[in-house]
């Protein structure tokens, strides 16, 4: 009989229309099903305009031959290569310049960020001044304005300063001697290695060793030279090869060595100082983030004020740093694509051009946005790694 | 123009594409009659082809060529828009029906007619591309331009013909490629490039109203291409079409036969009938092209026929001072001709 009563107490089945699962279901299915035929409309609609239009559609352009010419490349490149290549060639140049980007903006703001927080009063102040200034102007204007300044201060080519021998600076950019390859070099990317493997163990060991003994090994003096030290001492034991290709002015321009653009530069000035305006208040924000209790504790076990940022604050402060960092990578990522104002051959540069020659706008932009989608969510991706790593582990 | 408002124009071509009904690329011709206005793109500035003045209003040999075809619609050469488009915008901007015609100085090429979904009218003007340099480099020919850099515009024919010239030649050169003329031209007076190269009479146009001291500037004896230049409609509106060529072809035929904005008056009283239908005083002719009648008429009274307006913005009543070269009438050596009006 206990199984009976148990079958009454439970509620009767309502009729689906009233049943929440079943309208649950019902609402999510229509609302895919909508978003989906407003897509498939808006698509259909695309093609038939087109089509009605006489214009071209397709991804099959990307193998003819793309027939113009892009200034700065880091693979080779020249106008008998087809679209894709040239696609290829600015989605490098994207690549190089966010990536360099967001190295030095970190750099640069983390030294603004502590700037703020000094207890100097005129370096507490310039760097105030300094982030106000440039978090408040328009990237755009920046950017033309460092642009500017290369193309209208430095001297043509042939008068060209030259404050070391071999480099020069004039308004094609700025002309540096390289070394000329050697097999050597090689070996000393091994050796580099080899040097950054054996810190890693090192640092382990020492850690461990530490939390046995509670003796203290410099580990990143260690580190330090086996990383540089190792490299070169296979240079010399190799009879230090080191050969100059050192630039020459010939004909319009100089030759040999290599060359930084006004505009790879005024591009890569303009969103380092403009990014790194904004990481400085997330890295002073972050400082400040962790209770001055942590410090005093840190101060109390006697560690030293290096020690004490080192291990004690900066750990906590990444915690609240990492996630706007994040956006701030993001964001300077994506506005490389204003090069296009001042002529650096980014992949909108490129895609624009493209676009042009072969009058498919609809493609073009759809490979945009899937590049910059995909650079987006790959460095959100890294950063999120990054940051389970650093976040509070709660047991 | 920043790049919120670049993008956003991008993502508005995609979403007027991908959103236009079949009603709104119809007949362009019921679209400008039902709007009273002529939505002409133009170019965003260049000297004696197309400029506003310090009003914002537009004039120029380009800017013209839309009156005129206003005056033959609407008895008025002023019923006009015009939407200063760069190089990179001008055919998104025509394909998503922004504009109803390009009167930009956009060079006739195949591809151009056949894959981008255009249809050109006459050649307006006939140019080729050259190379400007700075005096004090001492240069006599293109040929001698290996290794230099070379500002120019994106999106162009020029960019394509400038690649094609130095991979014939086995020449190096690097591009800077910056899309608003103003930067380009600022680049290269700046110094940043040894060379800017564009059409021949834009070149003309750069030196005469950019350049601080134009006779610091020389412009390279070669033409390294056919630039024929012409006003652009969207394929397949063929009554939008007609009524473009045949006013073009109406400016050009009143000159052949003497015509001017000065004497039409009188000419509506000649006897010669090519004339009399030219200006509508034989019926026929407007009603062919859905106009009225008086379209010839209106167009070169109010704006002038081709030669009056290429002597005041491009000839030697203007500060460009270009000879006529092959842009004389078929009769004075030049390639103007015009079908017969009948």
């Amino acid at each position: 009989m206990a199984t009976d009563t148990a079958g009454q107490l439970r509620p009767k089945r309502p009729a689906p229309w009233n049943d929440p699962a079943v309208r649950g279901i019902v609402f999510q299915v229509l609302f895919v099903g909508a978003v989906v035929a407003v897509g498939a409309f808006l698509v259909h609609n695309t093609m038939a305009n087109l089509a009605r239009q006489n214009i071209a559609t397709g991804f099959d352009f990307l193998h003819r031959e793309a027939a113009f010419g892009i200034g700065e490349t880091l693979i080779e490149y020249s106008p008998a290569d087809t679209y894709a290549r040239a696609f290829l060639v600015g989605l490098t140049n994207t690549l190089y310049v966010s990536a360099l980007g967001v190295v030095l903006a970190t750099i640069l703001g983390t030294i603004m960020g502590l700037a703020r927080l000094s207890g100097n009063w005129l370096i507490r102040k310039l760097s105030q001044v300094y982030v106000e200034t440039f978090r408040n102007i328009p990237l755009a204007l920046q950017l033309l304005f460092w642009w500017g300044m290369l193309r209208w201060s430095a001297p043509a080519p042939r008068q060209a300063w030259q404050p070391l021998p071999g480099l020069f600076i004039s308004n094609r950019g700025v002309t540096l001697p390289v070394p000329q390859a050697d097999p050597v070099f090689s070996w000393m990317l091994i050796a580099l290695l080899a040097g950054a493997v054996a810190t890693w163990g090192i640092s382990r060991w020492a850690a461990a060793r530490q939390a046995r003994t509670g003796e203290q090994f410099p580990a990143e003096w260690a580190g330090l030279g086996l990383v540089v030290g190792l490299p070169l001492v296979v240079f010399l034991a190799a009879g230090a090869p080191l050969h100059l290709d050192m630039p020459m002015l010939k004909g319009f321009n100089f030759s040999g060595g290599t060359s930084v653009s006004p505009e790879f530069a005024a591009l890569l000035v303009g969103l380092v100082v403009y990014t790194a305006s904004f990481i400085a208040e997330i890295v002073r924000a972050g400082i400040l983030a962790v209770s001055w209790g942590q410090s005093e504790a840190a101060l109390a076990l006697g560690l030293s004020n290096g020690q004490r940022m080192r291990l004690v604050v900066l750990p906590q402060a990444l915690r609240v740093i990492i996630p706007p960092m994040t956006s701030q990578y993001l964001s300077l990522t994506k506005n490389s694509s204003l090069a296009v104002l001042i002529g650096f051959p980014d992949l909108v540069s490129i895609a624009n051009t493209t676009m042009n020659q072969t009058g498919q706008a609809v493609e073009g932009i759809t490979l945009i946005m899937a590049v910059y989608l995909t650079i987006s969510l790959m460095i959100s991706l890294a950063m999120n790694i990054y940051n389970r790593a650093v976040a509070l582990v709660e047991r | 123009m920043n790049r919120k408002r670049w993008f956003g124009g991008l993502i508005g071509v995609a979403v007027a594409i991908a959103f236009a009904g079949q009603a709104q690329a119809g007949p362009t011709v019921d679209k400008v009659k039902q709007a009273g206005t002529l939505v002409c793109g133009v170019q965003t500035g260049v000297a004696g082809f197309a400029q506003p003045d310090s009003q914002g209003k537009y004039s120029g040999f380009n800017v013209d060529i839309c009156r005129a075809i206003s005056a033959a619609m609407f008895g008025d050469p002023d019923k006009v828009k015009y939407v200063p488009l760069t190089a990179q915008q001008r055919f998104t901007a025509l394909q998503s029906g922004e504009v109803d015609m390009l009167s930009n100085n956009t060079t006739w090429t195949l591809q151009r007619d056949t894959d981008l979904g255009f249809d050109f009218a006459p050649i307006v003007f006939y140019d080729g591309q050259g190379f400007m340099v700075a005096k004090k480099l001492g240069l006599k020919s293109a040929k001698e331009l290996n290794g230099a850099t070379v500002c120019v515009q994106p999106g162009t024919t020029t960019e394509l013909n400038l690649a094609d010239f130095f991979r014939s030649n086995k020449m190096e050169y690097k591009p800077v490629v910056i899309e608003k003329l103003d930067e380009v031209v600022g680049a290269f007076f700046s110094g940043r490039c040894d060379s800017f190269t564009t059409d021949a009479s834009a070149l003309v146009a750069t030196r005469a109203g950019r350049a601080q001291n134009p006779d610091d500037w020389v412009i390279l004896p070669e033409r390294i291409s056919k630039e024929p230049l012409a006003p652009v409609v969207r394929h397949g509106d063929n009554q939008w079409h007609d009524i473009v060529d045949w006013v073009i072809y109406a400016m050009m035929d009143a000159e052949e036969r003497g015509i001017t904005s000065k004497n039409v008056d009188d000419m509506t009283k000649s006897d010669d009938p090519n004339v009399k239908r030219l200006l509508g005083v034989t019926p026929g002719m407007g009603k062919s092209l859905g106009l009225d009648e008086k379209w010839a008429y209106n167009a070169i009274k109010m704006v002038g026929n081709y030669g009056e307006i290429f002597d005041k913005h491009l000839g030697l009543g203007s500060p460009l001072k270009l000879e006529r070269g092959y842009n004389n009438l078929w009769t004075k050596g030049g390639l103007i001709y015009a079908p017969p009006i009948r």
